[in-house]
């Protein structure tokens, strides 16, 4: 029998982690929504940008935070480069094409980081406490994650709430079509949409790497996960996505403490694939 | 296609020809090539036969693995023949197939989410494989268990071209089932299944029942497939035979021959296994990646300017020279 504070913990560390997956739903999530493409390489500027942030803090003994501000920064550029570079040219292709697309640039930037920093795991070392709660050890650097996730969510909700370029976003991602007929210009939606989605992998990235090492598979390692809690809350759907996050980490977390952490794995991705069958729009989602 | 069958005729039989050409040192790295190129075009074509139906399944590791794990494990631990360890995975891979495509059929799992179910069991079986490592060794893999010599009762040869004309064979057979199914109704069926499925069941197409067994076919060709590339490397890997790697690279090979060819998924995989190859060669040891780094450009770069595969792009150019010269259909 395991013991009942063990259970506690793992679902605990599940929650922390939970916020920090949403962070990347949703950033994956809003770029869906507004473009209809999945980009299939989305861990993988994560990835680049958890090895800016190594580089800076562990290397070059730059603070924290500003290694953080720079990787938000990085990401919202590569977001930008990703779109007018690969998007942009194959907005009007088939989809298989599109998915491949990303694909490949998955390929490119795992084989790159290798060739570029080799396949070595590397890790900040910050030296942050480990709080007790009640017999419960938590990690210092995954309350934090957990915090700043959800302020960042915060400021999306509140950009795409009261700005102007935010309400054009959810009216894409509502209807293309008549967006272009009230007057927004959809190319400026879509490089704001990149860029905002892209900012959103820096602040992962910059999370992620106090609690993970960075290596060139880490995207292979994370990037099936993210798809599959977009999926589950409803591709575009941000209230469905969150909610799924906490729901799969959960899952790995505490069937990884019970089981292996494969099986948790594993559970969560059968979880899945039985929810698509039971409620193909989401977990919120209304029956076609 | 009246020119078509002594054109055919001369190339089988150079392809035959081939171990015999001398080449000196360079014989078995050339056999080994083709080889894989052989084994790897029948995987494709498995792909493509639900692929060029619009179900763009991203988890044909999952079938890939299941059959090599099954014959490799039964081989090591009970000592069956491959031959009758096939079977025991074909039978399982089937099953596979039909729980996931019932399920996807029934409740109209289409597009995006059909590929992230499918790259969910990919996954799931990467996973299975790696968490029953007392058995399957895990990440590192499993060796095929050596019967000592030659053997038809193993399928383990030392001569490279017992397995080229293996190979040889079953890639004439993925073609020759890959034709088959192009000339037959069940392809209009699908094909309207593809385009509209609510129309093609008004008008009397069985669309769950099309659906399972193209998925089936497939899986069990590309099942196949697995057993024979492992029987042939003699090793198992979970992340070369399962997993959205592999599954991954299956697709990019067949969408860059162009997947509604008979030749596109040949063409995709022997470009894309040459240029690892050439890469691998020019780059060496000294520069880990550069040479996947230069494959991942080069697919994108593709996919953004041929669209349409390069066998597809070529061969409607030859086709219609009057056609290709007005603006493209996409």
């Amino acid at each position: 029998m395991i013991d009942p504070i063990f259970l506690a913990e793992a679902a605990v560390n599940g929650l922390l982690l939970g916020g920090v997956l949403a962070l990347l739903a949703l950033g994956l999530n809003l770029i869906f929504g507004v473009i209809d493409i999945v980009w299939i390489a989305y861990v993988d500027l994560v990835m680049i940008c958890m090895y800016a942030v190594y580089f800076l803090v562990q290397v070059y003994g730059w603070p924290i935070w500003l290694g953080g501000l720079i990787s938000v920064g990085l990401g919202a550029l590569l977001g930008v480069g990703v779109h007018l570079l690969i998007i942009s040219p194959i907005l009007g292709s088939a989809p298989i094409n599109q998915l491949l697309a990303t694909g490949g640039l998955l390929f490119f930037l795992q084989s790159f980081a290798t060739f570029l920093w080799t396949t070595d795991h590397r890790s900040v070392r910050v030296t942050l406490p480990t709080i007790e709660i009640g017999g419960m050890f938590l990690s210092f650097a995954r309350l934090i994650a957990f915090a700043v996730a959800l302020l960042v969510m915060l400021g999306l909700y509140l950009f795409l709430r009261h700005t102007y370029v935010g309400t054009a976003i959810r009216a894409v991602s509502q209807d293309r079509g008549a967006m272009a007929l009230m007057g927004a210009n959809p190319r400026v939606v879509y490089l704001v949409t990149s860029a905002v989605g892209g900012a959103l992998a820096g602040v992962a990235a910059a999370l992620l790497i106090l609690q993970y090492s960075v290596h060139p598979f880490f995207g292979a390692a994370f990037g099936p996960l993210t798809f599959m809690i977009c999926v589950l809350g409803g591709l575009g759907n941000m209230v469905g996505a969150f909610i799924a996050s906490f729901i799969m980490s959960e899952v790995i977390s505490i069937g990884g403490v019970v089981w292996s952490t494969e099986m948790g794995y594993v559970i969560a991705f059968v979880f899945f694939v039985v929810m698509i069958f039971a409620r193909p729009g989401g977990i919120l989602g209304k029956r076609a | 296609m009246s020119a078509g069958r002594p054109v055919v005729a001369v190339l089988l039989a150079l392809l035959l020809a081939v171990p015999f050409v001398p080449m000196g040192g360079m014989r078995q790295y050339v056999l080994h090539v083709l080889i894989q190129i052989f084994i790897w075009s029948f995987i494709g074509g498995a792909w493509s036969l639900m692929g060029r139906f619009g179900l763009l399944s991203l988890g044909h590791g999952a079938f890939l693995g299941l059959g090599a794990y099954t014959t490799t494990l039964l081989w090591n631990f009970f000592g069956l023949t491959p031959w009758l360890g096939a079977l025991v995975a074909v039978a399982l891979t089937a099953l596979l197939a039909v729980v996931v495509a019932y399920p996807c059929s029934r409740f109209s799992v289409v597009g995006h989410y059909f590929g992230l179910v499918t790259l969910a069991v990919g996954e799931v079986i990467r996973l299975l494989i790696i968490a029953e490592r007392d058995w399957t060794g895990g990440s590192l893999g499993l060796t095929v268990r050596p019967a000592g010599g030659d053997s038809l009762v193993a399928v383990q040869f030392a001569d490279k071209r017992v397995f080229y004309y293996a190979g040889l064979v079953l890639w004439a057979l993925g073609l020759w089932i890959w034709r088959r199914l192009d000339r037959s109704m069940a392809r209009s069926a699908m094909e309207a299944i593809g385009e509209d499925e609510t129309a093609a069941a008004s008008v009397g197409i069985h669309v769950t029942r099309f659906k399972i067994g193209i998925t089936v076919l497939s899986a069990v060709l590309t099942a196949i497939g697995g057993i024979a590339y492992a029987q042939y490397i003699a090793y198992v890997n979970p992340d070369t035979l399962a997993g959205i790697g592999v599954s991954l690279r299956i697709v990019f090979a067949v969408v860059l021959g162009g997947m509604y060819a008979l030749l596109g998924p040949t063409v995709g995989t022997a470009l894309t296994i040459a240029l690892a190859e050439v890469l691998r060669v020019v780059f060496g040891v000294t520069y880990v990646g550069m040479a996947e780094t230069i494959y991942g450009l080069l697919l994108i770069v593709f996919i953004i300017f041929l669209p349409s595969g390069i066998y597809g792009s070529v061969r409607d150019l030859l086709r219609r020279p009057r056609a290709a010269a007005a603006p493209a259909t996409a």
